[in-house]
């Protein structure tokens, strides 16, 4: 049927004040310019008896500013207003709970802190922030959540961020909206907002809970990170203890935030930031580690933070 | 004395030119014309061809989301569909729509010239848009690309087994005919415009060619680069868009919407022009702020060119960035609005009347006006994150390119046709086409506003449930609008031996291209006229006509040294 999609995140509802603001704006140009069109066509029709008096061209120049005028305006007016909406929201809160997402030709995977998996669903507490990092394993895709009026390409070679605060339980569309093929309309998936009790309980119940930081440990070393990164290696690599959340000098003169979406680039293609100093020795990790692992790196390194500060 | 003789007669006076139609009736005569007249008339025939093959797989795909689940044809057959459609409306339809087609009949005419600056160039931009069609259509034969119009890589570069290169490569050949056709235009424009005509003279349809053609000429190139950069990729692996060496998939869409934005002012610029000179003839009035229009047609072309990053405001590109895109495409809604207030304004005190080409004109104001104001909507940042690569956006564009650029063709088209073919139609038919193509046009794309809004992504082959009602509104639509597409090749055909002979200014307009006969001599006037008074005279300035027939003032005085053509 035909009704309004479902309101569920903090950002959903000013978007929808937002919209109904141009709505009613853009109703009343569509009304304003049907009336002169239709009210002229038939008062000035030919043979009718209107009196066609001089338009003087002062005064169609001052009609021609006054509606200029009024458009620049008024379009700025959106512009802040749309604007203003967009900072409000752009940056997500610092204790958002954080996912991986990963898409691929046809599907959605999920990847919570906890390491627990899921794939084809998103499941996320009520009334607390989530930021999603998100890769793509092969072509463009975007992760696309009606209900909360938002929608995010996920691009192979980056790795791009989406967050948001649910307001309400229940399940909603996710949906694939940039054209990656066949399966393309196929590629969908549900977002279940739980209250938070219910959802500490499904991520209690849910296999590989528990290990992600663990793992990353393990993998730290097992994966040769180790060897370079520890400060006694005899390797010349940048020292990964506190580097979370830091400011880091590039050679390219560019100065980054070592964030998780930074961090995860670096190990994937280690070839594109390269940290000032440092030569590009690092090799590629992209073929050897799925995003599970990369994610429990990145997990781990965060708490290497913790332990130093 | 033969009948082509007696078509293109003359002034008294004056020896009897031939019609430019009766100037030869062999294949040869047509394929190797350099006449500008004859070469619209090989375009018209292209674009009605390939306005059918994009229409019949449009209608095949609304047939196909009737039902919520994909049951007509399989995903990847409506895959193509949909990349077809585009391509083919896009490049083959709606850019050499009006200026190669109309603007290519009338420029030389409206400007009181013989023909075109370059007539033979003019003559292989044609050859170029049949050989790029021409390999579009192979790659249908062969078996169709399933990329989108847009191309987006890695999925065309590294992913899609279908026949992206051809597809591409036709693309690209047709985009030189664009360039010759703009760089043909601007040089006219410059230097064969006839005694008289300086450019404040100049009808708003010559100015808005003059706008497009720029566009033309500095945007195509950025296709053509774009293009070419997943073809190399396909056929020597290049890995230019392939992260996992260093390329970046996101260039391409950066280069792709530098032309592709630009591209849509291409499609909407030269009907702003047709519905200038349909409006003013209709109403009897000058056109209201001519300097005004002039001006925001030149500020739109050249805004055109800053505004291609609000494509991607999801892409991934920096806040800062999407702000800045966002404000320019605020900015560019000013010169925009400006137009349709002057035509609205051109309407008052007015004598109209409501022939066909009047009710296309009227119906394209408030399309346009809808599906520019919707624009504002998607300039919004967080607004457009929500509608972006939904119904919303598919309604949004065809509001501007199928409610504003084909109205105007179509307003153009019942407009010139009696010049074109020295013949009137059925006025009756005409407006019973022009009443169903804006009902069914509404009715088929309206219910995508809402279904975006709801959150229907495009191009989707099966949807859920909850869309269905407004996809079958739409198809609905769409079988209206079909069939009033098929009306006017009926009754204008008829026209062809069962219309009454036009006469040469049968709507008693103001241009230059009314004091010819119609359809015009060979050479367009038997001598060439001269300009000494503004566009759209219609009465005399500054004074309102109380009776219509005051409303005929004459624009034009003939010049009476018949050796004068310089």
């Amino acid at each position: 049927m035909i009704a309004p999609p479902d309101a569920a995140s903090v950002s959903a509802d000013s978007f929808d004040l937002m919209f109904l603001v141009m709505v009613v704006f853009s109703g009343f140009i569509v009304l304003l310019v049907a009336t002169l069109v239709i009210v002229f066509s038939i008062r000035f029709r030919s043979g009718s008896r209107a009196n066609r008096h001089e338009v003087r061209r002062l005064v169609s120049r001052e009609v021609e500013i006054a509606w200029t005028a009024a458009t620049a305006f008024g379009a700025m007016f959106f512009f802040w207003f749309a604007s203003a909406h967009f900072l409000r929201h752009a940056a997500a809160p610092v204790d958002a709970m954080e996912v991986h997402v990963e898409a691929k030709q046809w599907m959605w995977k999920a990847t919570h802190e906890s390491g627990a998996r899921e794939l084809g669903s998103l499941h996320v507490p009520l009334g607390r922030a989530t930021i999603l990092y998100m890769n793509s394993q092969d072509v463009i895709h975007s992760f696309f959540v009606p209900a909360f009026r938002l929608k995010q390409d996920v691009v192979p070679g980056m790795t791009t961020t989406m967050w948001f605060t649910p307001t309400r339980t229940g399940s909603f569309h996710l949906f694939c909206a940039e054209y990656c093929g066949t399966g393309h309309s196929t590629m969908l998936g549900e977002i279940v907002v739980m209250d938070e009790a219910a959802f500490a309980a499904w991520l209690e119940a849910r296999p590989g809970s528990g290990s992600l930081v663990d793992a990353g440990r393990v993998l730290f070393t097992e994966a040769g990170c180790a060897s370079c990164h520890d400060p006694a290696s005899a390797v010349h690599a940048p020292d990964l203890r506190g580097i979370y959340g830091r400011p880091v000098p590039l050679a390219d003169g560019r100065i980054v935030t070592a964030d998780a979406a930074y961090l995860q680039d670096s190990i994937l293609q280690p070839d594109r930031d390269v940290v000032a100093g440092f030569d590009p020795i690092m090799p590629n990790f992209s073929g050897l580690l799925d995003e599970d692992e990369v994610a429990g790196l990145v997990a781990w390194l965060r708490t290497l933070e913790r332990d130093d500060g | 004395m033969t009948l082509e003789a007696e078509a293109g007669r003359g002034r008294p006076g004056q020896t009897l030119p031939r019609s430019y139609l009766g100037a030869g009736h062999s294949v040869r005569s047509w394929l190797l014309t350099t006449d500008h007249k004859r070469i619209a008339l090989l375009y018209l025939g292209t674009i009605t061809v390939f306005f059918l093959i994009g229409g019949s797989a449009a209608t095949l795909m609304r047939l196909e989301l009737v039902t919520p689940p994909g049951e007509l044809v399989s995903a990847d057959t409506y895959n193509r569909l949909f990349t077809l459609h585009g391509v083919i409306m896009v490049w083959f339809f709606l850019v050499p729509a009006v200026p190669a087609t109309l603007g290519n009949f009338v420029l030389p005419l409206a400007i009181g010239a013989r023909d075109v600056a370059f007539p033979r160039l003019n003559l292989l931009s044609w050859y170029l848009t049949i050989a790029g069609g021409v390999l579009v259509l192979a790659s249908l034969l062969l078996g169709g690309v399933d990329t989108g119009w847009t191309f987006y890589t890695p999925y065309s570069s590294l992913y899609s087994n279908s026949y992206v290169t051809l597809a591409a490569m036709g693309v690209f050949v047709n985009g030189f005919g664009s360039i010759a056709t703009g760089i043909n235009f601007l040089v006219t424009i410059h230097t064969q415009r006839t005694r008289g005509l300086t450019w404040m003279r100049l009808p708003l349809f010559v100015w808005s060619l003059y706008a497009v053609s720029i566009v033309m000429v500095l945007a195509t190139p950025a296709l053509a680069v774009a293009l070419l950069m997943v073809v190399v990729e396909r056929l020597f692996d290049l890995g230019l868009f392939d992260p996992a060496r260093g390329g970046d998939p996101i260039l391409f869409q950066h280069i792709f919407w530098f032309y592709s934005h630009p591209a849509v002012y291409i499609m909407i610029l030269p009907g702003f022009g047709v519905i200038s000179e349909v409006l003013t003839c209709f109403a009897r009035r000058r056109i209201f702020g001519y300097e005004a229009m002039v001006f925001a047609m030149l500020a739109i072309a050249i805004f055109g060119f800053f505004v291609w990053g609000h494509h991607m405001f999801v892409s991934g590109q920096s806040y800062y960035a999407n702000l800045i895109f966002s404000f320019l495409s605020f900015a560019i809604a000013v010169p925009s609005a400006i137009k349709v207030f002057n035509w609205s304004g051109t309407l008052y005190g007015g004598h109209i009347t409501f022939e066909a080409s009047m009710l296309y004109a009227l119906g394209f104001i408030g399309l346009f006006t809808l599906g520019g104001l919707t624009g504002l909507f998607v300039a919004s940042v967080p607004i457009d994150v929500h509608v972006t690569d939904t119904y919303f956006i598919v309604a949004h564009f065809h509001y501007i390119m199928v409610g504003g650029m084909v109205t105007a063709f179509f307003a153009g088209l019942h407009f010139w046709w009696p010049k074109i073919t020295g013949r009137l139609y059925s006025e009756s038919f005409a407006r019973l086409a022009a009443l169903l193509m804006f009902v069914g046009f509404n009715f088929t794309f309206f219910p995508q506003f809402i279904l975006g809004w709801m959150g229907m992504p495009r191009r989707y082959w099966s949807y859920p449930d909850d869309f269905q009602v407004l996809n079958v509104a739409s198809s609905l639509g769409a079988v209206i609008l079909a069939a009033a597409y098929l009306l006017p090749p009926v009754y204008l055909g008829l026209s062809l031996w069962r219309g009454k002979p036009a006469g040469d200014n049968p709507w008693d307009a103001t241009g230059l291209e009314w004091t010819t006969s119609s359809p015009p001599p060979r050479e367009n006037f038997a001598v060439l006229p001269v300009v000494d008074t503004e566009p759209y005279a219609y009465h005399a300035d500054r004074v309102e006509p109380h009776r219509r027939g005051d409303a005929s003032h004459r624009a034009v005085s003939q010049s009476s040294d018949p050796g004068d053509d310089a």
